[in-house]
Formats: structure tokens, sequence, C-alpha cells
């Protein structure tokens, strides 16, 4: 429960030495129970008060650390259930499962293709982050399947499901080092499952039959004084599942029970069941609705391409918009001919833009300046895309170099810059654009004629 | 202690509106949950899937539809039959992209005529849409709206330009449904619904249609907006967003770079037409999930999962 200033107060030295930067230890509590500081800020707190406090004042949901290095994760740690609120933090990671029953074909496939699917859009990542190597029935083939995933050079986290403890304890071998989720603990074996990971403090993933059984067996595991927790959503159906989903996230949030306050597995594979359409609409559902690993039975572009795009989506910050790399694009193979086209560093606009000049088919350049990631009236109007910052992008950016041709096409809804343009940049000829993103084709096809009939 | 579920109570309730008639009408809305909580409360009509159709042959479509219609897409009422028949979707959206006046500006008379021809065709409902261009809009629907008397049909959109015209002839001389459409914004949506209030047509009469876009596409301000929406009806019990909300996810993500980047251009992608099918599907169940009432869509694939998705979580 969240304690109150004077809470706090009252474990306090109440010296106010200021050593903390606060006039008195009143005014420091004040501002820990608001958020504004932390308790660690107080040089003088006893270790029990500290405990304390840091148990009092932790998040309602936990944050959770696993793999290592380049692929090291934050899942957890959120904060509300809406995203206006305030923003999801911590992006939810895709999973693609391999199993021991796999051929080595379909294991090697599945490899090529997480291998494959590694691209970036508008500065991150997109990639697979998690190999879920899931424990059936033959040990051997197990083993040899994580060493075939480590030894295959792909930059992952893993996750290894498994329940037999045995089986487990050898597995981590091969990876100990990697910081692995473990999943697999259950009502009848939580207790050797907790003293395999203690020690190297392994996030442990907890399985149940329904939420009530869920809920008493995290009450187990955090008896033996083990916290580092992701809970299963498994059940037999979607809608069944969804409602876990969502329940784990709101007891921990609106009810402010830790018990739930941590992330989330969803299994979409298994929930799919062989249907890779389904698959994706599954995924989808739970990148919305607070899965925190999805696991996906495999990958293509045709699923990561709206997966991921939807995860970088849902996963921004409410007040602050996407936005691109200010820079100079070529479009439909740009060269030292094609015209140039000024639009903003707003990520939204810049994807519409762009689309409409790739249905041209029209080789163009885009040159985006540092608008603050406004759209254009909005940019316009805050003063942050004008003649001046315009025309100094132009000059410093190259991109005079780059073509010869010396078009410079202006978005319709700014046409008022034209003439300070031409006064800023008088060897460039100012075109006014369209207004809406949808006229562009056209408009590019009716340029490109004029270009050609004038050669 | 043992688990006690997590409830959350409402005083609102969605607006329950019917679309067509007879046998085949839908009702979307009623609910007294947000999307899909059927823990928390009465969740409602399950969400509607619909497909889309063009008035004219849809020659910028991918070649698979183009052959999966090629018997009948020179005719929109044989196209409405046959996807009746052989797709089974909730209902169907014709859209009235040959009265673009960049296109065919065909007239308000010759688009009366072909909705006419497609209700009559069918018996599961029919929403019909535009050109986008609002002042051409209000000026076909103002006919059509008479050609499909009696029919209940749904009318995307009437927007802040022309929802006086739309929202007289579809909401009040002949009683079919107006679809509100602003873009993106709850405080736009909630006033395009007070002037449409205000012209008279009945709160029952309206769904919205915030806005839409794919997912990658700024989608996350449609999933606020809705979650925002939602809120204040059913938390705030606001009687002027209580609205179901119907959202026409294949006018967006048809367009975008994922769907119509070419094999040859992005070979590394794999099959376009997967690709589409992807898009059209998360971005479809991601507004579902949030509250979209109903969606419409293109390709068969994408309806046949969403029917699947939409059946299991109902």
């Amino acid at each position: 429960m969240a304690l109150t200033g004077l809470d706090i107060f009252k474990l306090t030295p109440k010296k106010n030495c200021k050593d903390c930067g606060f006039p008195t230890c009143l005014a420091f509590s004040m501002k820990v129970a608001s958020g504004g500081s932390e308790i660690e800020k107080c040089p003088h707190m006893s270790p029990e008060a500290l405990e304390k406090l840091s148990e009092a004042t932790a998040p309602p949901m936990k944050a959770l650390k696993f793999g290592k290095g380049d692929n090291e994760y934050t899942i957890g740690g959120e904060t509300v259930l809406f995203r206006h609120e305030k923003t999801f933090v911590n992006r939810n990671r895709f999973a693609v499962m391999f199993t021991d029953q796999l051929s080595e074909e379909a294991i090697q496939s599945k490899l090529d293709n997480i291998k494959k699917v590694n691209y970036v859009r508008i500065g991150e990542t997109m990639k697979v982050e998690i190999a879920a190597i899931k424990y059936v029935s033959d040990k051997e083939k197990y083993f040899n399947l994580i060493k075939k995933v480590k030894e295959s050079g792909i930059s992952i986290a893993y996750m290894l499901i498994c329940e037999d403890v045995d089986v487990l304890k050898e597995a981590l071998e091969l990876v100990k080092d990697e910081k692995p989720i473990v999943y697999g603990a259950t009502k009848d074996n939580y207790e050797a499952m907790v003293s395999l990971v203690k020690d190297q403090k392994l996030p442990l993933g907890l399985k149940a039959d329904g939420l009530e059984e869920l809920y008493n067996l995290v009450e187990k595991v955090q008896g033996l004084d083990y916290k580092e927790l992701v809970l299963g959503t498994e059940a037999s159906s979607v809608k069944e599942t969804f409602k876990n989903a969502v329940q784990i996230r709101r007891t921990a949030l609106k009810e402010q029970d830790r018990k739930f306050g941590y992330p989330s597995v969803v299994f979409a594979n298994e929930l799919a069941n062989n249907d890779s359409n389904m698959e994706i609409a599954i995924a989808s559902l739970f990148v919305v609705k607070y899965g925190s690993i999805i696991v996906l039975e495999d990958i293509d572009y045709a699923k990561a391409l709206s997966l991921f795009s939807l995860r970088q989506n849902v996963f921004t910050d409410p007040q602050r918009p996407m936005r691109v790399e200010p820079d100079i694009y070529p479009i439909n193979g740009a060269d030292e001919n094609s015209p140039v086209l000024v639009t903003v560093d707003f990520a939204l606009t810049y994807f519409i833009v762009a689309g409409e000049i790739e249905r041209s088919k029209v080789p163009v350049w885009v040159a985006i300046p540092d608008a603050g990631g406004y759209s254009v009236l909005t940019a316009w109007a805050a003063g942050k895309f004008g003649a001046g910052s315009i025309s100094k992008f132009i000059k410093e950016s190259g991109i005079a170099e780059k073509t010869k041709s010396r078009k410079l096409i202006l978005p319709g809804l700014v046409a008022v810059l034209k003439g300070e343009l031409e006064d800023e940049l008088p060897e460039w000829e100012i075109i006014i654009g369209t207004e809406e993103a949808m006229h562009i084709p056209k408009f590019l096809k009716q340029l490109n004629n004029t270009v050609e009939a004038n050669a | 202690m043992p688990f006690k579920m997590s409830v959350q109570d409402f005083k609102g309730k969605i607006n329950e509106v019917e679309i067509g008639k007879g046998e085949k009408a839908i009702k979307i809305g009623g609910q007294k949950a947000t999307a899909l909580y059927h823990f928390d409360n009465d969740a409602g009509n399950a969400p509607k899937i619909g497909i889309e159709i063009t008035d004219i042959y849809p020659e910028e479509w991918i070649a698979s539809l183009k052959e999966l219609y090629k018997d009948v897409a020179n005719d929109p009422a044989a196209w409405a039959k046959f996807v009746e028949e052989k797709l089974e979707p909730d209902f169907i959206c014709l859209r009235f992209e040959g009265s673009d006046p960049n296109g065919l500006d065909k007239s308000p008379e010759e688009c009366a005529e072909v909705a006419k021809a497609v209700v009559e065709a069918i018996s599961i409902p029919l929403v019909i849409a535009g050109t986008q261009n609002h002042d051409k809009d209000a000026k076909i629907f103002e006919k059509i709206t008479a050609a499909v008397d009696g029919h209940n049909c749904l009318f995307l959109a009437a927007t802040e330009e022309n929802y006086k015209t739309v929202g007289a002839s579809a909401g009040l001389a002949y009683k079919h449904k107006v679809g509100a459409e602003s873009s993106v914004d709850i405080n736009l949506a909630k006033q395009l619904n007070v002037l449409l209030d205000q012209l008279g047509v009945k709160n029952e009469d309206i769904t919205m249609h915030i806005g839409c876009s794919a997912v990658g596409y700024g989608f996350e301000y449609l999933i606020s907006t809705v979650d925002r929406i939602r809120l204040a009806a059913l938390g705030q019990n606001d009687k002027t967003l209580q609205m179901p909300i119907i959202t026409p996810v294949s006018f967006e993500t048809w367009t975008v770079k994922e769907s119509i980047a070419e094999e040859e251009d992005a070979p590394e992608w794999g099959s376009r037409e997967e690709r589409a099918i992807s898009i059209e599907i998360s971005t479809a169940t991601s507004i579902i999930a949030v509250g979209a009432d109903a969606v419409i869509v293109r390709h068969p694939k994408s309806l046949e999962t969403l029917k699947n998705l939409t059946s299991q979580l109902a």
C-alpha cells in the first residue's frame, strides 16, 4: 500500500541535515511519497527502514530483467491500464517456440526466419527477442536443441519451458550465463524450481489452472521469499486467456495487489492452432491488452510487419509524437535528376507522404528538416517549420550535390512560405505541392510529364 | 486470502443500433463494459465483420481478389450477392469510388440506381460509403437514401462539412442510420454527435466512425481515442458518446507501404497478399480490442479469421 509523507517521516532520522537536498526531513518525506524523490537520497536511513520503505514505495507491477548484453530486456513495470493516462513503458517481447519434437529441418527453418526478420523501423530494431525452448519428452534432443539455438549465432534471449526439474537443471547448465527465463513452476514442483533459480535470480514463470490457482501459487512462491516472477496466462480458450491477462494487470494496478504484480506470458501459438492468420489476430489482441511475452510459432515478414508496427505504436509516449530522423531520403530510386520534396519529421506524416510517393513510382528526394516532430501545420504554427529552417536544411544537407534538379516541392498547406523561400534559395524553383497526401501521385506524375516534355 | 476478480462497474451503456431488416439484420453496441470484458458486465453484441465492395471495377485491388471477383466485379449487385453467398459476412459495405469528382464523377442518379440494385440483391445489411469528398457525398447520399428507402442502411459518413444534408436525408427523411465521421479526436466526435442531435437525428440512429489508420501509422492515437470515448460513455455516462463505433479498416490498410509494395521491390518481405492480410487482421483485431463494434475488411481471409476470433471471444 502507498505510504503517506507522514508515514515516511516517522522513519527518517528527523535531523533536518539537508544531506538529501531538501530543507527538512518532512519536506523530503512528502516528496518521496509523491514519487518526486527516492528514499535512497537520505544517507542516514537505517537498513530496516530502507527495506520497509522500498517495499512500500515499489511500483505495483514489478519490472523484470532477463537476458544478457545486447539481448537484455525489461518487461513489466507498467503503471496504468490505458495508454492515454501514462506511457506503457516496457514493450512486450516476441518469442518463437522451439520444441524437442521438431525435425532438424524445422528447427533450422525457424532459426533462419529469426535471422532474416531483423530490420529497423523509425530508428528501432524489429526482431524476435526470445527463443522459447520447450521440453516435451526427449531429454537428449532437448539439450541438443538448446545447443543448436545457441550455436546458430542468432542474437537472442532464452526462455526454457520445462516442468521437469532434473531436465531443467541440466538444461540450465547450457545457458546459465544468458540469464534465461525459466518457465514451468507449478503447484507440484515450485519448491524445487525456486531453489534451482534462486542463486542466479532468474525470472521464474508460474503456470496454473485458472486465476485462483495461479494466485495461490504466487502466494506460495512469495512465501519462499522469491519475487522474480512472470505469470502464465495459459488457458484452453482465447476468451479465458484474455480474461487472465486483463485480470492479472488489473489486480496489480487497480487493486494494488502485488500477488499479481508481475509481467505475463501469452502462448499465442497454442491458441492459434497452427493457423497463422489467427496467430496474428491473437498476438495483436495481447499486444494491446497486456501480454508481456508473446510466444509465436514462427516468424516471417508478413507477421512481423504488422505485429512489430503495432507494438511500436502502442508503446509510445502519448504526449510525444513519433519522429523520423531528419535527413534526405531517396524514394523510388531517386537520382541526380530527381526533384526534392520537403515535409516534416512527424513520423505519421512522413509515412503517409512516403507511401503516396511510392505509389506514384516517381523518383523523388524527400527532405526532412527538424520540425520538432509535429505535423505540417502544427510545426509551422509553432515556428519549427519556416522558410529559415527549411532553407538552412537544404543548404546544409548536401542535397544540392545529390541532384541536378533545382525543383523544391513544398507542402500545399504552407504555400505562404513560397516567397520567402525564393529569397532564401534563389537557385531553387519553389513549387507548391498538394494539401493532402492522397493527391501526391497525380501531382508528381504531372510534374514528371512536364519535366519530360521540356527535356 | 483467496483471489477475488477485479470488476469494473459502469453507470453508462452503449446504445444498441440495428442495421438492415429482416432475419439478417444486425445489432451492434449494447454493452455495459469495455470491449470484450465479459467478466465485468454485459459485453453487448459481438463485433460484426463486413466486407468491402465498390461500385466500379476495383482496378487497384490485388490480382487474387480481382480473380476471385472476376465474374461479378463489373456488376455491383452480382458482386454483393456473390459476397453474401460465398463469404457470409455480417454485412456488406458498398463504396462509391465511381462518383469521385477526381475520377469518373458518376451522377447521384447513377449511384442511386446501383445502391438500389445492390440492396435488393442481398438479404444482409448494407453499409454505404462515399468518395471521401464531402460535398459529393452529400449529393449522392441525398439520392441514395431515397432509393434504398425501407432497407435501414447505414451511411458512412456524415462529417462536420456535410452532416446537415446527410443527417437530414439518411437520419430524418428515410430513417436510415447515420455514421458520424470525425478524425481521431474525442472532442470532434462528441461535437458531431451533438450537432446531429440538434438536427433532430436520434442518438439511437447514430454510429460513430471516429477515424482509422493502419497499425504502424499513428495507430496509437486511435487506440487512445477509442479508450477515452468508451471510458467517458460508460464511466461518466456521457450520452453524447454512447454510440457504437464502426471502423472501415480496409480503407486504410490497403494503402500503406506494407500492403502495396510489390514483391519485386521488396523481395525479402515475401507475398504481398499475405502482408496485406496481416496488416488488415492486426489492425481490425486491435481496434476491436479497444472498442470497435463493427469493422470493414477487404480480404476473405481477414473476414474468416476475424469471425473466428470474435466468436471465440463472445
